[in-house]
């Protein structure tokens, strides 16, 4: 069977969419078919044929199956760009839905579902009523997924047409199929929603159970998905569950056998007796072992859900750890999560084989996978501490191949193993030395020089060593530096001798005064007062007992774990990331009776927190300035003149470019809004236009704000006049933070999502972004010390860093001053006369009470600026990237 | 929250990241998205060939994708989907496609995009995997050539049970041919241990069948056999997993052992098995190499067959990697023949016929140029792969007790059953 289609692809490029458009009006049924044929492929293509569209909706009365399904493709395809013409194929569609032949009245359902156009979604209720009941179940499936397509148009539409409850009662349908679409649109509803509607009781239960035997191997992925958000009662019930899914792990379909063990893992945690625990684990680690035959890309799924299973469960696999032997030709993304399995397998039975074959993965070429197999030897010897020696003993072999990056690889992960054991095998030492001229990469060099000071007094020639390392002191990366000085210091307090107190000499002086890095010169600065004031103390701090560190293989939270295991199979699953974290549709719709919505009244509702104190004035009452930033001085200069009065704030925002839309007229009846949020005076407004371009008078505006990030909440009820057709109104509506906030432990979202309301027209809902710079704090100034101080109280996973590719800053100055009226504090600024970057530290506040402290390093006038934020709560840093991008941009 | 999700599109595209065709299914991704997504990644693979992961999230959308010759399809979610139902549909698109092009490629889908587009809306509705069994679907979406006047109807299967078959196929001849199959993977390490046997069995079918045949097939299965009460007769085996075509009901197997299901018409694989007891090689291929500085290496290989005299190993091959840049070969075997293959960077060693209980060698001989490659590299170091089949027999030792086949009509069918076996992943890692 082949067609020969291709020839629709040619076409005469010169007058291609009039001919065409006389083509497609032609009376001859195969120049008509052809014709659409070629739009299509122009379609195909990517040209725009939208302006065919009356011609090609006209050619939609056919009975030819075949040119009806193009006509339609044609629809989904378009209908978006011309919302008024679509119309003209309402008329047919009804008409297809009544079809005698199910095909195309499922057709007609499906295509119409697909169009998101608000006319044509009020005429697709009476067809999907009838198709919802139709005596054939293919126009039913098709007609209960058309329901979850309705209910992401217009929800409301859904609930009001009582579609909710017919979907319902689908469940219990004759039709196995029909029964798992109708699973999956219920799913699929119920996560958009917080009020309950796919209730999973005891009743819709069992009918599920009885459709998973008899339905397509799709519909009864569906089905055990659905399946595992079922709470079982008791360990009764969950046994009963398992009973009837277990089969399943028996299907040749590689998804429903995953979705089998995702139910079961669920039910297992309620299951009691020991024994039937085991037995069921006994029943899944051959499925499971079998999805290592499926094609790579499903090994892949399977062996990021196998990591999971066996942290929960460790036994389940624990006889099977050769099946993750790689093979030669395995895929690299498959090999690398093998290894991570057979890490968390590997134990004191078997390691003698898995060594044996990370061996031989160090010998591979793929240098990624080399050296992952390199760190599990190391991993493996901090897990299993009696076969650390026999870990160390491969990893000294592999050194012995002298092959560069195997050789660094096993200095940084021999540096943990001695940081797990202390004081055992240091005999090793002499052997790590002699490879130290191939170092060049910093990681293995730091370990190394680590290494070195660590165990300084056991090494005759360690000052040598180090010595060695000195004299390329200023080229090194930070890294390096950092354990340079830290070894030299360990080296002088184990042999305070002459050699080594001139080489500390010399470092803290190559630390002090020869970098710029403000990290090393801090910790120079900290180790020269120590050792100068009382070298007693020093040694007490600096060779201070570390703490041991341990085995983290299983490293993930077991909260966290468990909510992974709950989405086995899933995306989730794969990233081992929760949902939200990845999912950008989180569109909730609130449903009518679950919460009327309700306007804000009365002046109670701005009793909360004052509100931020305006225009604090230069900080007089703080600490006197060191003497050296004279440049600060400056600043503050200009503080004073732009925090005299709102004035140099405002009208930067007076002449600010038009307002984004957030709601656009075709989607809503005409009523477009646009607007964004704005701070003033200390305060937040959301700045508004309301632009009526529809027909009727519009009045009695309301609105309401889900639960946000910041908690912002409307200060004062909206207030709009009655707008006609084809004016607008404005408002500021203030906007009052830590009012409505989200229950503690969401996920921190940059977006708001917004409800208005009128007297004439259904609920708009439309979600806006909250830029973070609204919520910056007046009294976010931080004084210069307290900055420093601050900066390096937080350790350094508190500090993230992003790069801002293509942000330009073309005037510090004029960003200064922007950044200062955005409140964004000035601290003080460095010039890299290396690079000739400007490197600007600034403070930031965000309510209710967090300091952010910003490094922001640029060359001006070229492209990129690295932003590093160090603060408490690290989670809002890619919030504020966005918010700093923003405010540059704007200057 | 966020349990589930379905795909917003599928793409084809071609190696340069063009895309070919696509279906929209929720109108929240677009194709200009999917090709800067696809050209990132293209850039980071020839940064870094080991990034080359089937799943990845790009600026809030996911991208799911496979190869299949010069193509690929990809799955788009901006939502918590099933990564493993989408991934799989994927390569059932590639099946149907098959079976309608017979190859799928760039030209035939060119060829055939009205079939595509209309195959996709019927798989898929919404982003959820609906139907994807080729035998049915072209009974209903036809090729241009094939197209008949009558307007066509969904077909029973579609929604019915069984799914998977279609009523009223006739047969004048009603047959049934039963292959099993089964494959040896084994992985030797470069000591020589046998580190993992495993073997994998396939029960491939092919029916010729009228009607709606109710079939029901007696293994030597021992938990089988135990219940019954005749584990004492004959031999029994233990098969660690056991998986089935959908056609097979499962909650039957799971309380009685019997294995009864209504066939699709045609060939499918009806189960597979997997066991993985230890056991030995059939063809054991022990392998020294003698470098001789950078001038030459020398290989002595010594194949042996470790299975019973009446059986014959047919089509060995025995595949011997070499350095990539050996010339001049020089080989002696004593039996078949042995032929350099450059282009694999490895010796093929053929030997037609192998019974069982022999013992073969060959010696080779190739030059190595003086000029030593780029140090700190190392060698890539491939296994020996084996290839051979060993008709009529089995490792498992797995028989087809019965196969029983009833159908109203009442008409008799044959049964011809055939056992093979043959070499999977065999690999003999070398020093």
């Amino acid at each position: 069977m082949s067609g020969h289609d291709s020839k629709y692809f040619t076409t005469t490029k010169k007058g291609e969419i009039h001919e065409l458009k006389e083509e497609l009006n032609s009376q001859f049924k195969d120049k008509k078919k052809d014709a659409v044929k070629k739009v299509i492929a122009a379609m195909t293509v990517g040209k725009d044929v939208s302006m065919l569209f009356t011609d090609v909706v006209n050619c939609m009365q056919t009975e030819n199956l075949e040119l009806k399904k193009l006509v339609y493709l044609y629809l989904i395809n378009y209908a978006k760009s011309q919302p008024d013409l679509a119309i003209l194929a309402v008329n047919t569609f009804v008409k297809d839905s009544q079809d005698p032949n199910p095909l195309i009245r499922a057709l007609a359902v499906r295509t119409m579902g697909c169009i998101r156009v608000d006319k044509i979604t009020e005429y697709l209720c009476d067809p999907l009523q009838k198709c919802l009941k139709d005596d054939d179940p293919y126009v039913r499936k098709t007609a209960a997924i058309c329901v979850a397509k309705l209910f992401d148009i217009n929800p409301e539409l859904v609930e009001d047409r009582g579609f909710l409850e017919t979907l319902k009662d689908l469940i219990s349908d004759s039709n196995p199929m029909v029964v798992a679409n109708a699973v999956a649109a219920l799913s699929e509803i119920q996560e958009s929603t917080t009020k309950l509607i796919f209730d999973l009781n005891s009743n819709v239960l069992f009918k599920l159970l009885a459709a998973l035997n008899e339905c397509t191997e799709w519909g009864q992925v569906f089905i055990l998905d659905s399946l595992s958000r079922y709470k079982a009662k008791d360990a009764r019930d969950a046994e009963s569950i398992v009973e009837r899914v277990t089969p399943r792990l028996q299907h040749a379909n590689c998804a429903v056998v995953l979705s089998s063990v995702k139910v079961i893992m669920q039910q297992l945690e309620l299951i009691t007796s020991t024994d039937v625990v085991r037995n069921l684990m006994k029943k899944m680690a051959p499925p499971l072992v079998t999805l290592l035959s499926a094609e790579p890309e499903i090994q892949y799924v399977a062996l990021r859900n196998i990591n999971l299973i066996v942290q929960k469960r460790p036994t389940i696999l624990a006889h099977e750890i050769k099946v993750f032997f790689c093979k030669y030709n395995d895929p690299i993304y498959v090999k690398l999560e093998k290894l991570e399995i057979m890490i968390k397998l590997a134990s004191d039975r078997n390691i003698d084989q898995v060594l044996l074959e990370f061996k031989e993965y160090a010998t591979e070429v793929d240098v990624d996978f080399v050296r992952k197999a390199v760190r599990a030897i190391g991993r493996c010897a901090i897990k299993l501490e009696r076969a650390a020696e026999r870990c160390i003993n491969v990893l000294l072999d592999l050194i012995k191949i002298k092959v560069n990056y195997v050789v660094q690889e096993a200095i940084i992960v021999i540096k943990d193993i001695f940081r797990r054991y202390p004081n055992t095998y240091e005999s090793i030492i002499a052997t790590l030395c002699e490879s130290l001229d191939t170092l060049d990469e910093p990681e293995a060099k730091a370990s190394m020089i680590w290494i070195i000071g660590e165990y300084a007094d056991r090494i005759d020639n360690a000052d040598e060593l180090l010595e060695s390392f000195l004299e390329t002191f200023p080229e090194e990366p930070a890294q390096v530096q950092l354990q340079l000085l830290t070894a030299a210091v360990k080296l002088f307090l184990k042999k305070p001798t002459e050699g080594p107190q001139q080489m500390i000499q010399v470092v803290l002086n190559n630390a002090t005064q020869e970098t710029d890095n403000p990290d090393l010169r801090d910790r120079a600065y900290v180790y020269w007062r120590l050792l100068s004031t009382d070298p007693e103390a020093a040694k007490d701090v600096v060779l201070a007992e570390k703490p041991v560190i341990s085995d983290d293989s299983n490293q993930l939270d077991p909260s966290l774990l468990d909510e992974l295991l709950g989405n086995i199979s899933t995306l989730s699953s794969v990233y081992h990331k929760p949902p939200e974290v990845f999912v950008s549709r989180t569109k909730v719709v609130p449903l009518r009776d679950e919460e009327e919505l309700e306007v804000e009244s009365g002046p109670e509702e701005s009793s909360g927190p004052a509100p931020p104190v305006q225009g604090l004035p230069t900080p007089t009452g703080l600490p006197k300035p060191a003497p050296v930033n004279d440049l600060l001085g400056d600043l503050m200069g200009l503080d004073v003149n732009s925090d005299g009065g709102p004035a140099p704030a405002s009208p930067a925002a007076r002449t600010a470019p038009p307002k984004p839309i957030l709601l656009q007229a075709s989607a809503a009846q005409g009523l477009q809004i646009s607007g964004q949020m704005v701070r003033k005076n200390g305060q937040i407004f959301y700045d508004l236009t309301f632009d009526n371009q529809g027909t009727v008078p519009l009045d009695g505006f309301m609105i309401q704000f889900n639960k946000n990030t910041f908690g912002l909440a409307a200060g004062s009820p909206l207030q709009l006049p009655t707008i006609a057709p084809g004016s607008s109104a404005a408002t500021e509506l203030p906007m009052i933070p830590l009012q409505n906030l989200p229950p503690p432990g969401t996920p921190l979202a940059a977006t708001l999502q917004v409800a208005v309301k009128n007297n004439q027209q259904p609920v708009w809902y439309f979600a806006d972004k909250l830029p973070l710079q609204a919520v910056f704090l007046e009294d976010g100034r931080i004084e210069r010390g307290q900055f420093l101080e601050t900066w390096k109280s937080l350790p350094d996973s508190n500090e993230v860093l992003k790069e801002l590719k293509d942000t330009v800053i073309p005037n510090v100055d004029i960003l200064l001053e922007k950044l200062n009226a955005s409140n964004a504090f000035f601290i003080a600024r460095r010039l890299l006369k290396e690079t000739n970057q400007d490197v600007l530290y600034l403070s930031v506040k965000l309510p209710p009470n967090l300091p952010l402290l910003v490094e922001l390093t640029f060359a001006v006038g070229d492209p990129g600026v690295k932003v590093a934020v160090k603060t408490s709560s690290t989670e809002y840093a890619p919030l504020f990237f966005d918010a700093i991008d923003e405010l540059i941009k704007s200057i | 929250m966020a349990k589930s999700g379905a795909a917003s599109a599928v793409f084809i595209m071609d190696v340069k990241g063009r895309v070919l065709i696509w279906r929209d299914y929720r109108g929240d991704v677009s194709a200009t998205q999917a090709e800067r997504f696809f050209n990132k990644l293209m850039d980071q693979q020839s940064e870094n060939p080991s990034s080359n992961n089937p799943v990845v999230f790009d600026d809030g959308v996911t991208y799911m994708y496979i190869q299949h010759n010069n193509l690929y399809l990809m799955a788009v979610s901006r939502q918590n989907a099933n990564a493993a139902s989408l991934l799989l549909f994927l390569h059932r698109i590639v099946d149907v496609f098959k079976h309608y092009f017979e190859e799928l490629e760039e030209e035939s889908l060119r060829d055939n995009f009205v079939v595509v587009y209309e195959l996709l809306d019927e798989m898929m509705d919404y982003g959820y995997p609906q139907y994807t069994e080729a035998k049915i679907l072209s009974e209903f979406i036809k090729t241009d050539a094939y197209k008949m006047e009558v307007t066509q109807r969904p077909p029973m299967a579609v929604t019915n049970a069984v799914s998977w078959r279609s009523e009223g196929i006739r047969y004048k001849k009603n047959e049934v041919f039963l292959d099993v199959v089964e494959s040896v993977n084994i992985l030797v390490n470069s000591n020589g241990q046998l580190v993992r046997s495993e073997v994998v069995g396939a029960l491939k079918m092919r029916t010729y069948l009228s009607g709606m045949p109710e079939c029901k097939l007696g293994l030597n299965d021992r938990v089988l056999l135990e219940a019954q009460g005749r584990a004492s007769k004959g031999k029994a085996i233990d098969l660690d997993d056991i998986k089935f075509h959908q056609c097979v009901r499962l909650a039957r197997f799971e309380n009685d052992r019997t294995i009864s299901f209504i066939p699709p018409d045609g060939a499918f694989d009806l189960m597979t098995y997997r066991l993985s007891t230890q056991i030995r090689p059939l063809v054991w291929v022990e392998c020294q190499v003698e470098r001789h500085s950078r001038s030459r290496v020398e290989f002595m290989v010594k194949a042996k067959s470790q299975f019973k005299e009446r059986s014959t190993a047919t089509n060995v091959e025995i595949e011997l990697p070499v350095p990539m840049d050996a010339t001049t070969p020089a080989v002696r075997c004593t039996m078949g023949t042995a032929t350099y293959a450059p282009e694999r960077e490895a010796l093929l060693w053929k030997i037609k016929s192998f019974p069982g209980g022999k013992e073969y060698m060959l010696r080779a001989k190739f030059s190595l140029p003086s000029v030593a490659p780029e140090e700190d590299t190392p060698e890539k170091r491939p296994p020996i792969r084996v290839k051979f089949e060993i008709p009529y027999f089995t490792v498992s030792g797995i028989q087809v007790r019965y196969l029983k086949i009833i159908e109203k009509s009442g008409y008799q069918a044959l049964p011809w059953v055939r056992y093979i076996t043959m070499a999977g992943e065999y690999e003999i890692r070398v020093i």
